[in-house]
């Protein structure tokens, strides 16, 4: 490595791409590389989060990623004090996330353990009731949230509030449903992360014990020793496959093949049995259908729930197998029968005094890695489905008081800018004008539309400059894979024969055929046995695991979605190639060796 | 059932009180065909058998006698007495009960059996596995006749100028190191190797490695091809790398001559894989299988059958305990462990740098 040139370029001498180059003003400052700052951003490594915002954002949707990425950062830093490590200091760059880890100074480490011991102690100890805590305090953020709507200011204003001496009007319940959903919103995201970093880093303590006694041992294998089979983000997919073998059972099966939503349910409705397939399919969406075919962190997310096709598309994937007299549910005990052979296997194979070590390392693990893989269900797909619910619900208000020609114009705003909206609207309300936003926003977010549109047409750079010579976060190296094989992939130094390299993410060989999917909504063109090539996937992409023989994706580590599905399908996995999606065309032969982490493009 | 239990004793019913009279060989083969492992069928010819020969022909003191005068640092004079042991051992006939129930046991295997005979050593006679070797094996017998003789060879193997040197040198009485012989189905082997229950170059217990290649396995054993080498992940049980070599030449039964002969491999076959991937975790189950029924790492040969259908085609033709690295005491790895939540401050501290 040069000393001098650093591997990868400055944030400040990357350009935009053409047409964008007015992109500064879509986020706020305090997420730009400011020159003013310049030498102390770059002498910092950044990588980009391309796992969790694959796309540009818009700027409403920074509200996401300054709650998460701060609750991140306050549990290690100020509530747990995890002694090597502070939070993760992250920019916008052309639309994109960068993530730098911030370490903590040597001499400060030390009087950080027993403020940890005692404080992650506590959660450790006091697990299972605190979790069952932490589920009440969701479940109200969720009630509080779902309890928030946004109403058109009247024409007048209530004649029992005049008459009742309120001496107030709408305008205040419209400010206060908007800030609380905000707050709403931010508390989640702080118990979001109140188990999430403990859970890591047990498991990473458990995941570094056992490549101690086996040095040689996959990541996946490690995995798969604490991995749940019943993790509550396999329901709605369960839910899904329970319909399907319903829909058999009751034989109104075929009604539910054709049409749209409505349709389909309609023709449901005029059987003998209609009626009880009905109310299954009605039950089964509260709560299992609030589940995205995104990750929850962007106002272009689609949940179930608000649009039913997702679900009957995969109904009607699942029927016809279910009819065939394939068995689609997931295996579960088998599952559970292989999880415990492989660990008694590795665990045989110690002395009798790591043994005990291993079991008390996997009983914690155990006991913390359910939350790892539940939170995400609780979290992203239910309390911030229902966030969006509600925003979309005031963006097309606005829209319908002229703020915006789209029902979705909101978002092109930030956050700050639509509480001034509010303003305009109400103080224009009350003065008994046009509001001023009327004759702005329309063009301001047609423009901010085609700037958004433009950063997300260019792949952003894996990472600015230097690595450093350890990375400390534990989210760094769990979640997003950053190790020095994946910083060297970047840099293009390994491998351009016609291979991509990988994290051998999931176990097992197979050739076939790709497909690359760029986006959920392509989800329909994928064909049974082919391997599915994509940037990143999503919990609720869980029903297409069922049809594919592998999967291949750019970005992701051992604890990515994918992994974790793909393992628990028993498919062979791929995952943070870099550039599989670039490489790899739609019918293009593949071999994927989820063993070595290796994608070899056959033809 | 082959055998007559005392002199022959069928694979099939060798009990552990009999382990002393088949030696390991025998023993081990005994042990996976009750296992239930497919190995292919045969008997043991006991020490019994070999102690009435010595009986029969009053051989053990004229041993005695050509071994007194024996100088052990004087390998011409040791090499000597042994020639002249093994000519008395194959100058005399079998008693007729020995030689009744060999023929009596291969006649129960089969019309004229193309059979394998190969020397089983008893325990005091095998201090380290890589003396095992020392005694004869013969490949494609056919006939009573041929193994009723080979038998005899087998017996006399005990007598090589190298075992006696051994003996003198370890003060270990010769007329009481007695030797079984094995006589054991012959494979038409398509492929066969070794596999061992970890990596003999790093110890690593996760791992199963296989060398194969083409025909009999005495060519990866003698060293005298490359195998293609192929490393299984041995719980995963998943192929984690493999190198296909250039495998010039195989060893294959010849039925017109009655023998195996060497013969080259022709050209395309020689670089492709002499396994498939599923034979591979085939092969590597078969072998954490032996590991798991003995406790210990083992050392596995194999053959797949060209005769045989596939899915029964994979035969374990031996399996020994690893000796190099179980003899080697364990690498002292850190025995503190901290455990709770000062595992996680010290992996927390200290794991990560190390792993990047």
């Amino acid at each position: 490595m040069d000393a001098k040139r650093p591997l990868f370029p400055s944030a400040f001498d990357v350009k935009p791409p053409k047409g964008a180059e007015d992109w500064q003003d879509l986020y706020p400052y305090y997420t730009r590389f400011q020159p003013s700052r310049r030498a102390e951003d770059d002498r910092k490594f950044w990588f980009c989060n391309s796992q969790h915002w694959p796309t540009a954002l818009r700027p409403f949707d920074v509200i996401f990623l300054d709650f998460a990425i701060k609750c991140l950062g306050q549990y290690n830093s100020r509530h747990l004090l995890v002694p090597p490590a502070n939070g993760i200091d992250y920019r916008i760059l052309n639309g994109f996330v960068y993530f730098s880890p911030v370490a903590v100074a040597p001499d400060d480490i030390g009087p950080r353990v027993p403020q940890f011991m005692d404080r992650a102690g506590h959660y450790f100890m006091n697990w299972n009731d605190l979790l069952a805590n932490w589920k009440t305090k969701v479940m109200s953020m969720i009630d509080q949230m779902n309890a928030i709507s946004f109403t058109h200011l009247p024409d007048v204003v209530p004649v029992e509030w005049v008459k009742g001496g309120v001496g107030l009007d709408n305008t205040n319940a419209l400010f206060e449903a908007y800030d609380k959903l905000i707050e709403l919103s931010y508390k989640t995201w702080q118990y979001h992360f109140e188990f999430l970093n403990l859970g890591y880093a047990a498991y990473l303590d458990f995941f570094s014990f056992v490549k101690s006694q086996f040095p040689t041992i996959p990541d996946q294998a490690i995995a798969k020793m604490v991995q749940g089979v019943d993790s509550e983000l396999f329901r709605p997919d369960d839910e899904v496959k329970k319909l399907a073998r319903l829909a058999v059972e009751l034989r109104v099966d075929d009604a539910l093949m054709t049409g749209t939503v409505d349709q389909a349910l309609a023709a449901v409705g005029a059987r003998p049995n209609g009626n009880t397939w009905l109310a299954a399919w009605k039950a089964a969406q509260d709560p299992w259908f609030n589940f995205t075919s995104g990750n929850g962190f962007y106002s272009t997310d689609r949940y179930w729930i608000d649009h039913l096709d997702i679900p009957l598309g995969y109904l009607r994937d699942y029927i016809p197998r279910v009819k065939a007299g394939e068995v689609i549910e997931r295996p579960t005990a088998r599952l559970l029968a292989e999880r415990d052979r492989i660990t008694e296997e590795y665990r045989d194979m110690m002395d009798a005094e790591a043994q005990a070590v291993f079991d008390s390392k996997l009983g914690l693990s155990r006991t913390v890695f359910p939350y790892v893989e539940d939170h995400n269900f609780y979290i992203e797909h239910w309390a911030l489905g229902v966030f969006w619910r509600k925003m979309r619900e005031l963006s097309r208000l606005l829209q319908g008081a002229g703020f915006w020609p789209d029902e979705d114009g909101m978002f092109y705003l930030s956050r700050n800018e639509v509480r001034d909206v509010l303003w305009d609207y109400a103080a224009s309300w009350a003065i008994g004008t046009r509001n001023v936003g009327s004759a702005v926003w329309p063009a301001e977010v047609e423009r901010r539309r085609k700037l958004v549109d433009t950063l997300s047409a260019q792949p952003p750079l894996p990472a600015l400059n230097d690595p450093p010579e350890v990375i400390t976060e534990p989210f760094t190296i769990m979640l997003w894979g950053i190790t020095s094989d994946a910083i060297q992939r970047w840099t293009g130094a390994v491998d351009d024969s016609g291979g991509l390299k990988g994290m051998a993410a999931a176990p097992g060989t197979v050739e076939g055929i790709a497909r690359v999917l760029r986006s959920p909504d392509q989800l329909g063109e994928l064909q049974k046995g082919e391997i599915l090539v994509t940037p990143v996937t999503a919990p609720s992409w869980a029903p297409v695991f069922g049809k594919i023989a592998a999967a291949v994706t750019d970005i992701g580590g051992m604890m990515s979605h994918a992994a974790i599905v793909c393992r628990e399908y028993g498919l062979p996995a791929v995952t943070g190639t870099g550039n599989a999606t670039a490489k790899i065309k739609t019918g293009m032969r593949l071999r994927v060796d989820g063993n070595t982490g290796t994608v070899t493009i056959l033809d | 059932m082959i055998g007559d239990g005392l002199y022959t004793l069928d694979f099939a019913r060798i009990g552990t009180a009999d382990h002393a009279r088949v030696g390991g060989k025998c023993a081990s083969l005994g042990q996976m065909t009750q296992a239930g492992v497919a190995v292919p069928p045969g008997f043991a010819v006991t020490t019994d058998a070999y102690a009435a020969m010595l009986a029969h022909h009053g051989l053990a003191a004229e041993i005695e006698r050509h071994l007194a005068g024996v100088n052990p640092d004087d390998l011409d004079s040791v090499d000597r007495a042994a020639q002249a042991i093994r000519i008395r051992i194959r100058g005399h006939r079998l008693p007729e009960a020995v030689e009744a129930a060999i023929r009596a046991g291969y006649a129960a295997m089969g019309d004229d059996l193309a059979v394998a005979v190969r020397s089983s050593a008893t325990a005091e006679d095998m201090p380290d596995a890589s003396f095992a070797g020392q005694q004869d094996t013969y490949l494609w017998v056919k006939g009573a006749d041929q193994v009723v003789e080979r038998v005899r060879d087998c017996w006399a193997s005990l007598y090589t100028t190298r075992a006696v040197a051994y003996r003198e040198k370890n003060r270990i009485r010769h007329v009481d190191v007695l030797m079984s012989v094995g006589v054991q189905k012959m494979v038409n082997a398509r492929a066969a190797g070794v596999a061992m229950t970890l990596d003999p170059v790093t110890g690593d217990r996760t791992k199963i490695v296989i060398d194969a290649s083409w025909g009999l396995g005495e060519m990866v054993v003698s060293g005298v091809v490359t195998p293609d080498n192929f490393t299984v992940e041995k719980v995963l049980e998943e192929i984690i790398a493999r190198r296909i070599s250039d495998k010039h030449v195989e060893l294959v039964g010849d039925i017109t001559l009655g023998t195996t002969v060497e013969r080259e491999v022709e050209a395309p076959r020689r670089q492709s894989p002499c396994l498939s991937d599923a034979e591979v975790i085939a092969v590597a189950r078969l072998a954490k299988r032996l590991e798991r029924q003995n406790r210990c790492p083992q050392d596995v040969e194999w053959a797949i059958d060209a005769d045989l259908p596939p899915g029964e085609n994979l035969l374990a033709l031996q399996a020994r305990p690893e000796t190099i690295w179980s003899q080697k005491k364990k690498a002292d790895a850190p025995k503190t462990y901290a455990t709770g939540v000062m595992g996680i401050v010290s992996t927390l501290n200290a794991a990560l740098p190390v792993r990047r």
